[in-house]
């Protein structure tokens, strides 16, 4: 056997309480990441991956909440943690980087000081060490003339230097594992390339695990070894990158790449519609009792409708959730 | 603010013109003197009262612009004597009242903001909503039988020495409209920062609650709520009226009120000038705060 993962997620439930009710909004999810392993976790808006990433570091919110499950840690049950265990984690070896740049930092107060906060937070610096630790900090996600732009506030920055800002708060104090909640959905795709490009070189020179979480194959596609893929609150399918792209194992993950527009493919086809999946994802209220896809599926079958499929292996740690998976 | 200036003047003006009755016909009004037109008509002369609206405001303006407000009718005494000598009263009135609003209003929506939901938030808001309802006068008139009259601790009416045993009754009925609505609108505001992206990126960077307060939620909250209280600083010197005629409290709302009814225009005219000049520092230093708390809105 090889050594533990860093993380290891087992039969994660998230459950949404609206009055009496009590709905599954994530549902019996496993997955695990190594050190040093970047993961993807891909779907679409409002299939869990967000909310998922969240409950990593305890900070959803109701009427979200973990229903059961484990998250391990270097072993540790995240989920068994008290509020100030949780706290030394959270920043210090568990980091997060969200999605919109611009809202993301605190509008009033100078990027210096929101970097300077995690050196007084998790190493017990003086604010005049942090600040100068935060210079460093800039300067290694490459901003130029970071000791002048310490002393800038958020709406000063462009996007892409906010995202950068985001980057040297989460990997300020060295973490175990990142965790990327769509870092470049709001960027440029030329800013989005830096940005991958800046975050795969700073968590490669430092060993950092990456949760990398994205509608964008692409991204996926050029940051991880390994992927999962989630629809409506299921992990369907888990594989590795080379794997999934070649042979995708679940009908909606055939969909997906089969809907992944290439460049001029229109203009050689006769401008032939976009393809796309048919139907869209059932609110939470109205999950399906079986495969959850199975609505839009086209090879849906009786069997599909009334139970969850279990995991089939697919070998080399990969698996699919579908009873007619190839 | 000059523009301002004129448009209160002159709509005042336009204000007293329409309304039936003048200073003359406030003097016979009583029912004591009688009724003589040759009096009538020699003290209009006096006060200028015979020449039309456009040259009475005319020649106002021109005054003004000289920094004289004239004489009162009533008292023959320099405008600007009579209301430096009440804008004390008045401002010690609204700036006590104001230090109870904040003092009280705002941790009271904060800790009700922090837990929404809860008994303290639901008591608590219940009673924001009462204080905004009650009329003040009648608030008044209960702490003067309470506090004065049955329990006999502050004097029930009066400047006094113009010490601090006479201003806390006052002061405490004319802040509890602006307490209630200070404690709904930093609740409101905690609210929304706390919602907010940053709030988020705070937890997770491993903040205490306390941390997250004093470094992230405050100073964002600080900006919706100084809003509010230069809003209710402003409109104090109105509500103090009704609370200084109740209390005999010798400040310019009671003499604003008295002016009114005897129709002594330019101690109205002053009057109200004043609490004009009132609102628009206020404003001017609500601006200035903003722009201490918020890099976002320039100095310029």
């Amino acid at each position: 056997m090889s050594a533990p993962p860093l993380l290891e997620i087992k039969n994660l439930h998230i459950d949404m309480r609206s009055g009496q009710e009590r709905l599954n909004v994530v549902e019996n999810v496993s997955f695990s990441i190594g050190a040093g392993e970047t993961f993807g976790l891909v779907g679409e808006s409002g299939c869990g991956k967000s909310i998922t990433a969240l409950s990593l570091i305890g900070l959803l919110n109701r009427p979200l909440s973990v229903g059961q499950g484990e998250i391990l840690f270097k072993g540790q049950n995240l989920l068994k943690m008290n509020g100030s265990e949780l706290r030394r984690l959270r920043g210090n070896r568990i980091s997060m980087i969200f999605q919109e740049p611009m809202t993301a930092l605190n509008p009033l107060a100078t990027v210096g000081r929101q970097i300077a906060e995690m050196f007084v937070l998790h190493q017990g610096s003086t604010w005049h060490e942090a600040e100068r630790k935060a210079i460093a900090a800039l300067a290694q996600v490459q901003v130029p003339a970071p000791d002048k732009r310490v002393k800038n506030y958020p709406h000063q920055m462009s996007g892409g230097m906010r995202q950068r800002v985001m980057i040297a708060i989460a990997l300020a104090c060295h973490p175990d594992l990142l965790i990327a909640d769509e870092p470049t959905t709001a960027l440029d795709v030329t800013v989005q390339a830096e940005i991958l490009k800046l975050m795969q070189e700073l968590c490669d020179q430092r060993g950092t695990s990456v949760l990398m979480i994205s509608h964008d194959l692409g991204v996926i596609a050029k940051m991880c070894r390994r992927v999962g893929i989630m629809y409506a609150g299921h992990l369907v399918e888990e594989r590795a990158v080379a794997d999934l792209f070649r042979h995708p194992a679940h009908p909606y993950t055939h969909g997906l790449l089969a809907s992944l527009p290439v460049l001029g493919q229109r203009t050689l086809d006769e401008r032939k519609p976009l393809q796309e999946i048919e139907g869209i994802v059932p609110s939470i209220a109205a999950f399906p009792t079986g495969c959850r896809f199975e609505p839009r599926c086209t090879r849906a079958t009786p069997i599909c409708r009334d139970t969850v499929p279990g995991p089939s292996i697919l070998g080399d740690g990969s698996f699919v959730r579908c009873y007619h998976h190839g | 603010m000059i523009p301002t200036i004129l448009a209160v003047s002159l709509l005042i003006f336009v204000i007293f013109s329409v309304i039936p009755g003048s200073f003359t016909s406030s003097l016979i009004a009583d029912g004591k003197g009688r009724n003589d037109p040759k009096v009538v008509e020699q003290m209009n002369k006096e006060f200028g009262l015979d020449k039309p609206v456009y040259q009475r405001f005319g020649s106002y303006i021109i005054n003004l612009a000289q920094l004289d407000l004239g004489q009162s009718f009533r008292t023959r005494q320099p405008v600007t004597h009579m209301l430096l000598e009440r804008a004390w009263p008045t401002m010690k009135l609204a700036i006590a009242a104001m230090v109870i609003a904040i003092l009280i209003g705002v941790p009271l929506g904060f800790v009700a903001a922090l837990k929404p939901g809860s008994l303290l938030d639901t008591t608590t808001m219940i009673a924001a909503v009462s204080g905004l309802s009650l009329p003040q006068f009648w608030l008044g008139l209960l702490a003067m039988y309470v506090f004065a009259l049955t329990l006999g601790w502050l004097p029930s009416f009066g400047y006094g020495d113009g010490g601090i045993r006479n201003l806390i009754l006052p002061a405490v009925t004319l802040s509890v409209a602006p307490l209630a609505l200070l404690a709904r609108t930093t609740r409101a505001a905690v609210l929304d920062v706390m919602s907010a992206d940053f709030i988020r990126t705070a937890r997770s960077k491993g903040m205490n609650a306390y941390r997250l307060v004093t470094w992230h939620l405050m100073r964002n909250a600080l900006v919706l709520i100084i809003t509010t209280v230069g809003l209710q600083f402003g409109s104090l010197m109105g509500q103090a009226v009704v609370i200084e005629k109740l209390f005999s409290w010798p400040g310019l709302g009671s003499l604003l009120v008295d002016s009114v009814s005897m129709r002594d225009i330019p101690v109205v005219q002053g009057a109200i000038l004043m609490i004009v000049l009132w609102f628009l520092i206020i404003n001017t230093v609500v601006d200035v705060l903003y722009a201490v708390i918020d890099p976002r809105i320039s100095h310029g």
